[in-house]
């Protein structure tokens, strides 16, 4: 299959081996992976403030960029569900909306892609070390991924996969409302990130890269001994 | 700002940071979430049970004119008597005259939030009336002179000891910290009230159309006393309570229960039909019920958020809700707290002033999948921020989300961009620039890299 890479902006920016391990896996299994340098960001932080103007004209302009692509796969189920369920309501009743569906059914989460599309759980990985999951809430309960993750690092040889407390409770990023609101968001990150601490995992791992930017970020300030890493990272591990 | 808004970024400030508050909350529901599973469990399949109730509301909010107009019919057959209150104000004043035509001189009052919404005691209290509240959560909040801190449980927040201390104050009772005798300090005061009191108010927790019936929801016996022993019944509920059937409250009743509090059932649920009728030897002689609009017509009005008129008050929404759980109900300065009090209070009071409750949200979809009757809450507060933006967008938005799509409308400034802050990401972190300084307090950056996906990208595959 031929793959287009949806690379969310601030792992382009920030974290861009999270977009290179999911390269990785992908032509390990055997597919192309393409990545279409117009794109930029999805648009979920004016979505997600209310500017729906704004959004809208990058929800257009990813439209035109992903235009053609067989399947369009991201790390992310933000950024995914951001295509996948808020394009279609942004271009509803324009002359967008059929395209934007479209898009919405060629648009896959890394770990759904895997799991559900390709029927893979399997990936061949090897990575000896105990981690706790963190379900992105967008992947959760806007894609409605919860065992695909588990699945995928359950197959993964030498890895011990442990839950923690707070299982499905938010880690408090929410974008820009983590900065808009940083008191209750820090609030939230530290009933999250106290948990997944407690679990004694050595990393926390989640399919959204931006849960692992908050996480992570608190993790590393108050000195906790356990390290984010993407679903993909470990994935892509195999020796 | 507006006033609301900084009150609320104040209190929230501080209760955010209180460890032990939020330990103290969290602990309380702790008992919740295990009982509900467990009712939950009981359930053949509760999704479906879901649609049922979403249903059963849905029927009756989408033909709500005609709905009414069936259970008013019906209810007056009963021998009630139907004001219509079109907002607070009006609500206020049709209570208030009733009082005073019938000589009152004391009230005891049911748990009511809709009577919290228009501020009722208040209003009483100044026309010289006393009012006793007769819920135990609501007369703790009543000496404590504090507002509900939930509106299922009021006094969720209130530990035990400053209970036994509020009761020594003002009833003179002996310290004591088992929660029975705490209760029965609060029984044995409240029961000569409600002999004496010449009028009893009640909220409503469904009204059914085909019956003109009352139901209401209770785990005291408090409401049955406050209906039943005063010579006057007044009932006050939003025009929202109504269903058709009464055989809706075959799934409505237990799915109130299990979503709010994590019971089969609730201890009392029982139907009021009229007043006392000629032969019987109870209930009172009067029945009167204030029907209240006060916005809910305007949430009718728009389709996009009038499911939020299904809300039974359950309570699960704020249960589940991370925001509620580490800021507390009463930061929020609504009578309605948590998503639902977010979603719905910009309709009630306005949404420049109150629009900020949408923000304060991570949108994490909690409470959505909590709602018994399926109100697309977490979508709404994004359709309230829509709303506000396009009502009144601040300038500082504009700007910056403009400018952020000038950047992202063009890759090539988009990646030079990125250079630029990624290298200057170091300096960038020590500034106290908006946004930046906010995350910087609490939390970390990843160090920059090098360079960025696209660049290493284009580099491995030349």
């Amino acid at each position: 299959m031929r793959v287009s890479l949806f690379v969310p902006c601030f792992v382009d920016q920030l974290t861009p081996q999270v977009g290179l391990a999911t390269a990785k896996v992908l032509k390990r299994l055997g597919h192309e992976v393409e990545f279409r340098s117009a794109q930029t960001c999805c648009g979920q932080p004016s979505f997600n403030s209310g500017q729906w103007d704004v959004a809208r004209e990058a929800a257009i302009r990813a439209l035109e960029v992903f235009r053609g692509a067989e399947v369009v796969v991201g790390p992310s189920g933000s950024c995914v569900a951001m295509m996948r369920n808020f394009y279609p309501e942004l271009l509803k009743g324009t002359s967008h909306a059929a395209e934007a569906d479209d898009l919405a059914a060629r648009t896959f989460e890394f770990s759904e892609f895997l799991v559900k599309k390709l029927g893979v759980t399997d990936v061949g990985a090897k990575f000896a070390k105990k981690v706790t999951y963190h379900d992105g809430c967008h992947a959760l309960r806007e894609l409605r991924l919860k065992e695909e993750p588990r699945q995928l690092l359950r197959a993964v040889k030498g890895l011990e996969l442990i839950e923690s407390e707070e299982g499905e409770t938010c880690c408090g990023f929410g974008g820009l409302f983590s900065a808009k609101f940083p008191m209750i968001s820090t609030a939230m990150v530290q009933v999250k990130g106290g948990a997944l601490a407690r679990t004694g995992a050595d990393y926390v791992v989640s399919s959204d890269p931006s849960c692992l930017l908050q996480i992570g970020g608190w993790l590393s300030r108050e000195g906790k001994p356990i390290l984010p890493l993407h679903i993909a990272e470990v994935l892509a591990h195999d020796a | 700002m507006d006033d609301s808004k900084a009150i609320f970024l104040k209190d929230a400030t501080v209760n955010a940071a209180d460890g032990d508050q939020r330990a103290f909350i969290r602990k309380a529901l702790g008992g919740y979430y295990t009982n509900r599973d467990l009712q939950k469990a009981r359930y053949r399949d509760w999704e479906r049970a879901r649609d049922a109730a979403s249903m059963a509301k849905w029927s009756a909010v989408n033909d709500l004119a005609n709905v009414l107009e069936k259970f008013v019919g019906n209810f007056e057959r009963n021998g009630g008597v139907v004001h219509w209150a079109r907002d607070a104000a009006e609500a206020r004043a049709i209570i208030l005259k009733i009082a005073e035509d019938n000589q009152a001189k004391a009230i005891v009052k049911s748990k009511c939030m809709t009577s919290e919404e228009i501020h009722l005691n208040d209003a009483l209290e100044k026309a010289g009336f006393g009012v006793v509240e007769s819920d135990l959560g609501e007369f703790i909040q009543q000496l404590r002179g504090e507002a509900p801190y939930h509106f299922v449980f009021p006094c969720m927040h209130v530990k035990r000891e400053a209970i036994s201390e509020l009761f020594t104050k003002h009833l003179g009772t002996a310290p004591t910290d088992s929660p029975e005798e705490l209760t029965m300090i609060a029984r044995r005061h409240l029961r000569q009230l409600y002999v004496d009191a010449d009028i009893g108010i009640t909220g409503a927790n469904f009204l059914i159309a085909e019956t003109g019936q009352i139901s209401i929801t209770e785990n005291e016996g408090n409401a049955r006393l406050t209906a039943a022993l005063p010579r006057i019944h007044i009932a006050l509920s939003g025009i929202e309570k109504v269903v058709n059937h009464l055989d809706d409250l075959s799934v409505l009743l237990p799915m109130l229960a299990t979503a709010g509090a994590g019971q089969p059932m609730t201890c009392y649920n029982t139907l009021y039909s009229g007043p006392r009728k000629k032969g019987e030897c109870d209930g009172p002689e009067q029945f009167h019920l204030v029907l209240l609009d006060n916005a809910r017509t305007r949430i009718l009005a728009d389709p996009e958020q009038r499911d939020a008129l299904h809300c039974i008050r359950c309570g699960a929404c704020l249960n589940v809700c991370p925001i509620f759980k580490n800021i507390g109900g009463l930061a929020y300065g609504t009578t309605y707290q948590g998503p639902i009090g977010s979603v719905i209070t910009p309709h009630l009071r306005g949404l420049k002033q109150w629009n900020h409750l949408s923000g304060a949200s991570s949108l994490c979809g909690a409470c959505t999948d909590a709602c018994p009757v399926r109100i697309d809450l977490h979508h709404h507060l994004l359709h309230n921020r829509r709303n506000a933006t396009k009502e009144s967008p601040t300038l500082f938005d504009q700007v910056f989300h403009h400018g952020f799509n000038f950047v992202i409308k063009r890759p090539w400034l988009f990646a030079t961009g990125g250079r630029i802050f990624r290298a200057t990401l170091p300096l960038l972190q020590k500034l106290p620039i908006p946004y930046m300084g906010a995350w910087m307090k609490t939390r970390d950056l990843p160090k920059a890299p090098a360079q960025s996906f696209r660049d290493q990208w284009k580099n491995q595959n030349v």
